[in-house]
C-alpha cells in the first residue's frame, strides 16, 4: 500500500459554541484529536468602548466600565474611579472606600462563583452552575439594593460611590456571609475530590511561573503558578492595608489549582466582607468638594449653589488637570488597569483598559498546544474569560 | 500606604530612572516622575536593547510587561506613542516606557522580549495603525474581517464609515454608508469664561509694535 499522506485537519471552535464563554472563535488546527495549533479570532464583542470614552464626561465613562467583565462589575468601575480620583487629587472619605472594598469582594465572589460553576459545567458537572446561580442571585439583589441595577450598577464613582446604602443591608450581607461558607463546602463535596473533575483538569495547561510571567498573567491565574503576587497586599489601595486577609498560592499551575486558588479567594472574601461591615464608620460616602460630586438630591431642592453645581456637573462634568496615570485594582480576573490620559478637558483624552483576560487568552495557544480537543474546553475554563473585557 | 512606604518607592523609582540614565546614555530622551509614577521616553530605534535591560538587570527585574497601548496627539511632528507598562514583582514598582512613532516610522516589536506584547502589538496596530517591524504575525485583531482605517485614531470619526444590516434579498448581511437619522451631536462644553482669550481685538497690532520698537526699526 502506498504511503498516505496525512494532512492536518482544521476546526471551527466558535464563535456560538456553549464552552467558548461567549463569542470566541477558536480556529485549530488538530493533529488526530490532538490540537496542534489554537488561533483565537476575537473581536466578536468589540463596541469601541475606548472611543466612546473619549467622546464623553467622565462620569458618563463610568457605566461604559460595568459592561466590560460584566461578571463583576463594580471591580471594573473601581479601577476607573481611582484613576480620576488621582489625576484630580480627589480624597474619598472612610466610609466610602469601606463601601467600595466590601462591594469590591462581593463582585470577586460573584466572579469566583460564577466561574467555579461555569467551569465545572464545561467540564461536565451540571448540578453547581444551579447551585451557584442562586446565591449570585442573592449577591446581585445586595447590589439593587444599595445601587437599583443587579448588574451594572454604576456605583463606584470617581470620589467615592453614588450613595449611601440603605438602612438594614449591612445586617443582610452579614447573615448571607454567615450562611455562605456552607454553600462553598458543598461546592466542594461535588468537585474537589470528584474523580472526574480532577482528571479532567490535574496536569492539564501547566504553566510555569516564569512563563505566567512572561505572558503578562495577573490574578488566580498567575498565583496558581506560585507567584506570591496580589495587588491588594502589595499595592493596597482604599483600605485594603486595613483588612486582615490571605493570599492562598498554588504550585502546579495546571487547571486543578487555578480552580483552586479561587475557592480558597472566596473563604478570604467573605472575611474582608464582615470586617467591612464591623469596622463601617460613620460619615459621608463621596468626596465633599462639589466641583466634582454632586449635592444630595434634597440640599439641591433648597439651595441655589447646590442646584448650580447639579446642573453644571450633569451637563459639562468637572474638568480634570492634565496629566496621565495607569491605575490598577485586583479585579477578581487579575490586574485591571485604566492608562488614563487627561488635557485638561471635561473628557477624557484617552482611556486605555488593560483587561486581564486579554493576557490570559494570549497564552492559550500556548497552553493548549499538545493538548486534547476536550483539554481546550478545561482550559478556557479555567483561566476565567469574559468576552466584554477582552473586546472591548 | 504608608508615608514611609511611598518615600521608598519614589527612591527606587529615581534609582531605576538614573540607571536607565547612565546605561543608555543619548538613547534616553527624558525622564520624569509626575503624581508618583516615572515614565521615561526612549529613542524608537533602542526600545528592545532597553527592555531586555529592564527585564534582565538584577535592580530592576520588570519581568512583566502588564500594558502596551497607543496614544494619537495629531498635532505632534511623530503623532504616535507608544506606551509600555512595566511591573517588578521584586522590587514593587510600575514603569512607564514610551516611544515616538508616525504613519511611517515602525516602532521594533518587542514579542522576542516579552510574549505578551504580541496581541496588544496587533491590537496597536488594529486600531492605530502603528506598524511592528519584525512582529510575527501582525493581523487585526478588534475590529471586524475586512475592515478598513484605523478607529482610535483622533481624527477617525466616532460613528466610522460604514454601517451593516442583514439584507433579506440577498441573504446576508450587508455593509452601506453610515446614514444617520439625526445630525451626530457634539456640544462644545467649554464654558464661555473658561475658554475665552483674555485679548481684546486689536490686541495683536500693538504686539506688532512693540515688537518693532525693541528690535530697533
Amino acid at each position: 500500500m502506498p504511503d498516505q499522506e496525512i494532512k492536518n485537519f482544521t476546526l471551527n471552535f466558535g464563535p456560538q459554541h456553549p464552552a467558548a464563554h461567549g463569542v470566541l472563535r477558536l480556529v485549530l488546527e488538530m493533529d488526530g484529536e490532538v490540537i496542534d495549533r489554537a488561533d483565537p479570532h476575537i473581536g466578536l464583542l468589540h463596541r469601541g468602548t475606548e472611543k466612546l470614552i473619549e467622546h464623553k464626561t467622565y462620569m458618563q465613562a463610568v457605566p461604559y466600565f460595568d459592561r466590560l467583565d460584566y461578571v463583576a462589575p463594580q471591580n471594573q468601575e473601581h479601577a476607573f474611579a481611582i484613576a480620576v480620583e488621582k489625576l484630580a487629587g480627589m480624597e474619598v472619605p472612610p466610609r466610602g472606600k469601606y463601601i467600595r472594598v466590601m462591594f469590591a469582594e462581593l463582585g470577586r465572589l460573584l466572579n469566583h462563583i460564577f466561574n467555579i460553576c461555569a467551569y465545572a459545567m464545561d467540564v461536565g458537572a451540571m448540578t453547581p452552575m444551579l447551585w451557584g446561580f442562586e446565591e449570585r442571585e442573592k449577591l446581585m439583589a445586595f447590589c439593587e439594593r444599595v445601587s437599583g441595577a443587579r448588574l451594572h450598577m454604576a456605583y463606584f464613582r470617581p470620589g467615592g460611590v453614588a450613595m449611601d446604602m440603605p438602612d438594614g443591608l449591612t445586617e443582610d450581607i452579614m447573615i448571607w456571609a454567615e450562611n455562605f461558607p456552607k454553600m462553598i463546602e458543598d461546592l466542594e463535596g461535588l468537585l474537589t475530590e470528584n474523580r472526574i473533575f480532577k482528571q479532567r483538569t490535574v496536569g492539564i495547561g501547566v504553566i510555569s511561573s516564569d512563563e505566567a510571567m512572561d505572558w503578562g498573567f495577573s490574578g488566580p491565574n498567575l498565583r496558581a503558578s506560585g507567584v506570591a503576587w496580589d495587588l491588594r497586599k502589595s499595592q493596597p489601595y482604599d483600605v485594603y492595608d486595613k483588612m486582615d486577609f490571605d493570599i492562598p498560592i498554588a504550585k502546579h499551575g495546571d487547571c486543578y489549582d487555578r480552580y483552586l486558588i479561587r475557592v480558597y479567594e472566596m473563604y478570604e472574601s467573605l472575611k474582608i466582607v464582615k470586617q467591612c461591615i464591623e469596622e463601617l464608620p460613620l460619615g459621608p460616602v463621596s468626596c465633599d468638594d462639589h466641583k466634582f460630586s454632586p449635592p444630595s438630591r434634597s440640599e439641591m431642592k433648597n439651595s441655589m449653589e447646590a442646584l448650580i453645581h447639579h446642573f453644571k456637573l450633569y451637563t459639562e462634568g468637572y474638568h480634570v488637570p492634565a496629566g496621565e496615570t495607569y491605575s490598577v485594582v485586583e479585579a477578581p480576573k487579575g490586574e485591571f488597569g485604566v492608562f488614563l490620559v487627561s488635557d485638561g478637558s471635561n473628557k477624557p483624552y484617552r482611556c486605555k483598559i488593560r483587561a486581564p483576560g486579554f493576557a490570559h487568552l494570549q497564552a492559550l495557544d500556548m497552553l493548549s498546544k499538545g493538548h486534547m480537543l476536550a483539554d481546550i474546553v478545561a482550559n478556557i475554563g479555567s483561566l476565567d474569560i469574559v468576552f466584554g473585557e477582552i473586546d472591548r | 500606604m504608608s508615608k514611609e512606604q511611598k518615600l521608598i518607592e519614589k527612591d527606587g523609582l529615581k534609582v531605576v530612572g538614573e540607571t536607565l540614565a547612565k546605561n543608555f546614555g543619548s538613547a534616553i530622551l527624558s525622564v520624569k516622575i509626575a503624581l508618583d509614577e516615572l515614565s521615561v521616553h526612549v529613542e524608537t530605534s533602542e526600545i528592545q536593547k532597553v527592555l531586555v535591560f529592564l527585564r534582565d538587570d538584577i535592580n530592576c527585574q520588570f519581568k512583566l510587561l502588564m500594558e502596551l497601548c497607543g496614544v494619537d496627539y495629531p498635532e505632534r511632528e511623530n503623532r504616535f506613542e507608544v506606551v509600555y507598562c512595566l511591573l517588578s514583582l521584586s522590587r514593587n514598582i510600575r514603569l512607564k516606557i514610551r516611544v515616538s512613532a508616525n504613519e511611517r516610522i515602525p516602532v521594533p516589536s518587542v514579542v522576542g522580549v516579552f510574549s505578551s506584547a504580541g496581541w496588544w502589538e496587533r491590537e496597536v496596530w488594529d486600531l492605530f495603525g502603528i506598524f511592528f517591524s519584525g512582529h510575527p504575525d501582525l493581523r487585526r485583531i478588534l475590529s471586524d474581517y475586512g475592515f478598513e482605517g484605523h478607529p482610535l485614531r483622533k481624527d477617525f470619526p466616532l460613528t466610522g464609515y460604514v454601517e451593516v444590516r442583514y439584507d433579506d434579498s440577498q441573504k446576508r448581511v450587508v455593509y452601506e454608508p453610515v446614514s444617520l437619522t439625526q445630525e451626530f451631536r457634539d456640544f462644545d462644553f467649554m464654558s464661555p469664561w473658561e475658554g475665552i482669550q483674555k485679548v481684546l481685538p486689536g490686541d495683536e497690532k500693538a504686539i506688532d509694535v512693540a515688537d518693532k520698537s525693541s528690535k530697533g526699526d
